[in-house]
């Protein structure tokens, strides 16, 4: 069972935060961001994240955990169809990764692979429902595995997205599908939190508030424009602009956040964005 | 109707390279109302091979392209014309295309991209509808195709990419499940939502596609 799981199950407070494997192979600044957060619950690597196209996650997660650091694999539909993604999890499996946050994954015009043929073979759904096969021992199929794995998979959810309703019945037939944990996009408005929170209580899985540290009211701004999904609100906008040092503004808005996490969700993911160093700053 | 656009001249002028005669053909059913390969647009492209010092040996606008033997009959009654030139100019889709190359051993050379299967929204615009998947969930979801509307062609409801309706792909464009949801909820049922859509099965229409209607 991995940490995140048993924390988890014993109802203690999780704190996870991301890396990004690197574009080429000097894993080098990778592995020492991630040695700041080994005391955390675990650590998130993303895949090819805004589609820019980096080295494999599993590869990276696998590094990891040689180091005694344990990961969480992301895993996106966008690239790969049924066949690759089964065999990445057996992969992954096999080389001691259990934690799994699996997504959509961001669409491939965004990236800096425009012209790439986009795959979503499966939907984020389909592909935990595949999970949940494949830990009981069949593939997509129903061929026996020779071997089955384990995996505690993850997937994520928008909590402020609208309609409310649209959004909830996604994140309810995720439940249903096995997921056995959330991680939400960042959250900034605490009352749609508290809402959304509600609701999610009720089905019983366990939510990690996703804290997206701001550095500056332009990086506000510009997640408001660009980042679908994350609403910076005016009045914490107004804080950083008028802070002498916007940064420490950003962390203290990211305690108070991990605050109303500590209060409404079992668990906060942190994305510092170059600041790991703060990272014990931020959980205060 | 099958949308086409034609080529630009210049990625033409190379492919027309040190091809002096031309026999020109377009179709008269999706390139003559896309204005991509119509009566119009041949005698156009007959002007500017002109301008280029190049001879049209004739010219056809065959009644659908697609139509394989049509298209072999339309080349059979032009034969003399066909021969005299050193490559078929076809300004027709894709399939237009294959069809004629099917119906020749010599150079075809398509003047067009074909860009997919669409509906008319008025003269000139058209709006992809449809993929052609094989394997259709209309009736789940209030007559809406996610599979063509959904940047990401997702089955079960919206990717966390969508913001006030409308899809993270292209914020001109509203969120496929948005819509299927808004017009759901207006008919009163649940349609699509009532249970959760398995994996698609890519395997229905084989590639090639093929299709024969039983007797």
């Amino acid at each position: 069972m991995s940490r995140l799981e048993q924390q988890l199950a014993a109802g203690q407070f999780v704190v996870t935060a991301e890396i990004a494997p690197p574009k080429g192979i000097d894993t080098a600044q990778a592995l020492e961001k991630a040695r700041l957060m080994a005391n955390l619950s675990a650590v998130n690597v993303t895949d090819n994240q805004g589609a820019n196209m980096r080295m494999s996650p599993l590869a990276m997660a696998a590094l990891l955990v040689r180091q005694g650091i344990e990961p969480i694999l992301q895993l996106t539909c966008r690239d790969r169809n049924r066949m690759a993604l089964q065999s990445d999890l057996l992969g992954a499996a096999a080389l001691g990764l259990e934690n799994l946050l699996l997504l959509s994954g961001d669409h491939a015009r965004f990236g800096d692979h425009p012209k790439a043929r986009s795959v979503f073979d499966l939907d984020s759904i389909q592909l935990m429902q595949t999970v949940r096969g494949l830990t009981e021992g069949t593939d997509m199929t129903g061929k026996i595995l020779h071997g089955a794995p384990r995996f505690f998979a993850g997937a994520a959810v928008t909590p402020e997205a609208e309609p409310f309703e649209l959004m909830f019945q996604k994140f309810a037939k995720k439940v249903q599908a096995g997921t056995r944990f959330f991680q939400t996009q960042a959250v900034y408005d605490v009352e749609k939190l508290e809402r959304f929170m509600g609701e999610a209580n009720r089905l019983g899985t366990p939510v990690l508030l996703g804290v997206l540290l701001l550095k500056s009211a332009r990086m506000a701004e510009f997640l408001n424009r660009n980042i679908p999904g994350v609403r910076v609100p005016q009045a914490l906008i107004d804080r950083l602009a008028s802070a002498p040092v916007p940064l420490e503004e950003g962390i203290l808005i990211a305690r108070e956040m991990v605050g109303h996490a500590r209060r409404l969700c079992q668990g906060a993911h942190l994305m510092t964005l170059g600041h790991e160093e703060r990272i014990a700053d931020i959980l205060g | 109707m099958i949308i086409s656009e034609q080529k630009s001249r210049e990625e033409l002028q190379e492919l027309l390279e040190g091809k002096d005669r031309l026999f020109v053909i377009g179709c008269a059913v999706c390139a003559t109302v896309c204005k991509s390969g119509g009566e119009e647009e041949v005698f156009r492209m007959q002007e500017w091979l002109a301008t280029l010092g190049k001879e049209t040996t004739g010219s056809v606008i065959i009644d659908e392209a697609c139509h394989i033997m049509r298209a072999g009959r339309d080349l059979r009654q032009l034969k003399q014309q066909v021969e005299e030139a050193d490559a078929l100019l076809v300004m027709a889709c894709g399939a237009g295309i294959q069809s004629i190359s099917s119906n020749t051993d010599k150079r075809v050379i398509g003047a067009l991209n074909t860009l997919f299967l669409g509906n008319i929204r008025r003269f000139g615009q058209y709006e992809e509808k449809c993929s052609l998947c094989g394997d259709c969930i209309l009736n789940e979801t209030a007559g809406i195709c996610p599979v063509t509307n959904c940047a990401k062609g997702l089955l079960n409801g919206p990717c966390g990419g969508m913001e006030e309706g409308k899809c993270e792909a292209d914020r001109e464009i509203d969120c496929a499940w948005h819509l299927i949801y808004e017009r759901l909820k207006k008919q009163n049922r649940k349609g699509v939502f009532a249970r959760t859509v398995p994996p698609k099965n890519w395997g229905k229409v084989p590639k090639p596609g093929r299709h024969k209607i039983k007797p």
